[in-house]
This record gives C-alpha cells, sequence and structure tokens, in this order.
C-alpha cells in the first residue's frame, strides 16, 4: 500500500496546525481590550453567516471561475434557518432541509450542484 | 443554561453535524480513491489535516500534478480562517491547561466551532467535554470513519448529494448562526458577514470570501449601537456569565439560544 503522500499530509498539517493553536496558546487573551473583545464575540454569526452563504449562492462556472448560483438549495436552507429562528431546533431543520431537497431531486425538479 | 441543558442541546445539535461529517467524508474518500490514494494516504490526510476543503483541494491537484509547495501554500490559504475560531474561542480557554489547549486546536474545525461557541455561549464559560464531543464525536470520528469507508469500498456507495446531505453543511451552519444571533450587533454582523463573503467570493475566491466576511462582518456588527437591553448585557460582554434575567428570558426549553 502506497505511503508517498503521507509526508504531503504532514507539510498541510503543520501549516494548518498554527492557525487553529496560535491563538489558544498565546499568552494574554486574558486581558484583551473590551472592542477587541466585543469584535471576536461577533466573529462566531458573521463567519457562520459567510459560510452558509458562501456554501450556498456560489458555485462554479464552466470555466471554472466563482460564478453567483441559484436553486433549489437556497430554499432548504432557508427553511432550516426559519426552523431555527421559530422552533429553535437544529436538527429538526437539517431534517426539513436534507429531506425537502432529496425529495426535489427524486421528483425532478431540482438536480445536484 | 445550565451545564446538562445545555450538553443536552449540544447533543442534539451534533447530530445533524455528524451526518454531514459523515457524509462529506464519505466523498472525499471516493475522491481519493479515484484520484489514485491508497487508504493508508487518503486516512493520514484525514487524521493529520483535518481539513475538509483543503483536503479535497489536494485530492485535485494531486491528480492535476501540481507541486506539494502549490498545495501547502493553497493549504495554508484556505485554513487560515481557523485562526478567527481560535481567537473567539481563547477568552473561554485561558485557565484551560496549554497542553489540553493544544489537544483541542488540532480538532478545531468550521463545525467544531459552531457548536463550540454556540454551547460555551449558553452557559457562559468553557465546558471542555462539551467541546470534545462536538469537535471528536460529531465531527473528527465520522469524517475519519467516513473517509476509510469511501476509499476502501469506494464506487458501491450511493451518491450522498441524492439524499440532500450535500445541503446539511450550509444549512447547519446558517442555522448555529441565528442561534448566535442575541441581539442587533449580532443581526448585522451576520448579514453583512454573508453579503461580504458572497461578494468576496465572486469577486476572487470562496475561501477568502469566507475569511473577509468573517473579519469585516464584526466591524460592520460594532457599528451599529445596541439596543437597551443588549448595551447592559456588554457590560459584561461576551467570556463573562450573562445577568440572571437574561437566561430566565432568552433561554428556550429547547434548541438553540
Amino acid at each position: 500500500m502506497s505511503s508517498a503522500l503521507i509526508p504531503l499530509a504532514i507539510l498541510m498539517g503543520l501549516v494548518t496546525y498554527p492557525f487553529r493553536a496560535i491563538p489558544l496558546l498565546a499568552p494574554g487573551f486574558e486581558r484583551l481590550p473590551e472592542r477587541l473583545r466585543l469584535y471576536l464575540r461577533l466573529v462566531g454569526p458573521s463567519v457562520l453567516a459567510a459560510l452558509a452563504a458562501v456554501n450556498t449562492m456560489v458555485g462554479k462556472s464552466e470555466a471554472g471561475t466563482p460564478a453567483f448560483r441559484i436553486g433549489w438549495e437556497w430554499l432548504a436552507i432557508g427553511l432550516c434557518i426559519l426552523v431555527v429562528a421559530l422552533r429553535k431546533s437544529l436538527l429538526v431543520g437539517l431534517i426539513l432541509a436534507a429531506g425537502s431537497i432529496a425529495v426535489l431531486r427524486a421528483l425532478g425538479v431540482a438536480t445536484p450542484p | 443554561m445550565t451545564l446538562d441543558a445545555s450538553r443536552r442541546q449540544l447533543l442534539v445539535d451534533s447530530l445533524g453535524i455528524m451526518v454531514s461529517a459523515g457524509g462529506f467524508g464519505l466523498v472525499y474518500g471516493l475522491s481519493a480513491r479515484a484520484a489514485g490514494f491508497s487508504p493508508l494516504e487518503a486516512s493520514a490526510m484525514s487524521l493529520i489535516v483535518f481539513g475538509g476543503a483543503s483536503q479535497f483541494v489536494a485530492v485535485g491537484y494531486v491528480l492535476g500534478g501540481f507541486s506539494w509547495l502549490t498545495i501547502v501554500l493553497l493549504t495554508a490559504f484556505l485554513n487560515a480562517r481557523h485562526l478567527l475560531y481560535a481567537a473567539a474561542l481563547a477568552p473561554y480557554l485561558t485557565d484551560k491547561p496549554r497542553p489540553l489547549r493544544a489537544v483541542m486546536a488540532h480538532v478545531l474545525t468550521d463545525e467544531a466551532f459552531a457548536l463550540a461557541i454556540a454551547h460555551f455561549r449558553r452557559m457562559g464559560r468553557a465546558d471542555v467535554r462539551g467541546y470534545f464531543l462536538g469537535a471528536i464525536l460529531s465531527t473528527f470520528i465520522p469524517w475519519n470513519v467516513a473517509t476509510l469507508v469511501g476509499v476502501t469500498i469506494g464506487g458501491s456507495i450511493p451518491d450522498p448529494s441524492r439524499f440532500g446531505l450535500d445541503v446539511i453543511f450550509p444549512a447547519a451552519m446558517g442555522g448555529l448562526a441565528v442561534g448566535l444571533v442575541t441581539g442587533r450587533r449580532e443581526l448585522v454582523a451576520a448579514i453583512s458577514g454573508a453579503v461580504i463573503g458572497v461578494a468576496v467570493a465572486l469577486a476572487w475566491d470562496p475561501a477568502a470570501g469566507i475569511i473577509a466576511g468573517g473579519l469585516i462582518g464584526p466591524i460592520v456588527g460594532m457599528a451599529i449601537r445596541p439596543g437597551p437591553r443588549e448595551h447592559e448585557r456588554e457590560g459584561q460582554l461576551a467570556f463573562g456569565p450573562e445577568p440572571a434575567h437574561e437566561h430566565a428570558h432568552d433561554a428556550p426549553s429547547e434548541g438553540l439560544p
């Protein structure tokens, strides 16, 4: 069994780990200025919303460049967000999102991106 | 919210993330197999890098014959957003032993951050067991098991997108973002993050969009005046316990805060 790519995996791990570790291991985070603490509090909703939006709305054109994507997935993800906002249940939202898009694809209404 | 109630909520939220991590891990395993990775190589990448997007890119670039330097640099770029996650979690973890924090860092992913930040904010403090429940049980284990299944069993597995599993990740991130919106500033930061993220992703690159949304969204949120009740809460900011009346008013019987 080939192991030729394991050094590549190690190199990829070596460049990834500092991004995950430096803020957790650097001393002084308990003495951050108030404004910076407020900023960090807002990072959560901001970056998660960016992840959701980019994964839903940005696809690839035939030329391989980023392209705006409109599809039934918007509806499924919107449904999940609505359920979380109204019912406070992420699990129900995810089941409805995956279930609705699976049904639409089975019916031939939606196609996988 | 109490520790037990918040952990119960974390466990329920983790179920959807677990399915998502398993589905994506399977697709990664299948892609790695198609690109000629051995099970050992595919699993080593999932264990050591543990970063979905960068692993998919590595598979494509290895297949395309790109240099390792290109792949490593692109990995650093794609995973730079983890710096934001670690910085947002760090103030909760300052009293934890450094070796423990070093281990926690390795399993910090989009999913682990989303679950942990919601869990910590519900309680107003850190919970190491809760963190590992979200990071390892719901993400690390399903991702690695599914990688191995995908790369070994291969073509006999049906396409996960047939079951709508590909929408679980963005839906979970959106749902968890909504759960973190407790005031005007969070709402504006979330909307700004999404708009800026999409704009930069279209103009340049999706990974850059996510980083830009995460960096600039909070600045826009900070420019907004908080409501009267939010202003009172911000006296305590994010990293201490919230006032008792806030818990009584805001804590739902189930679901996200």
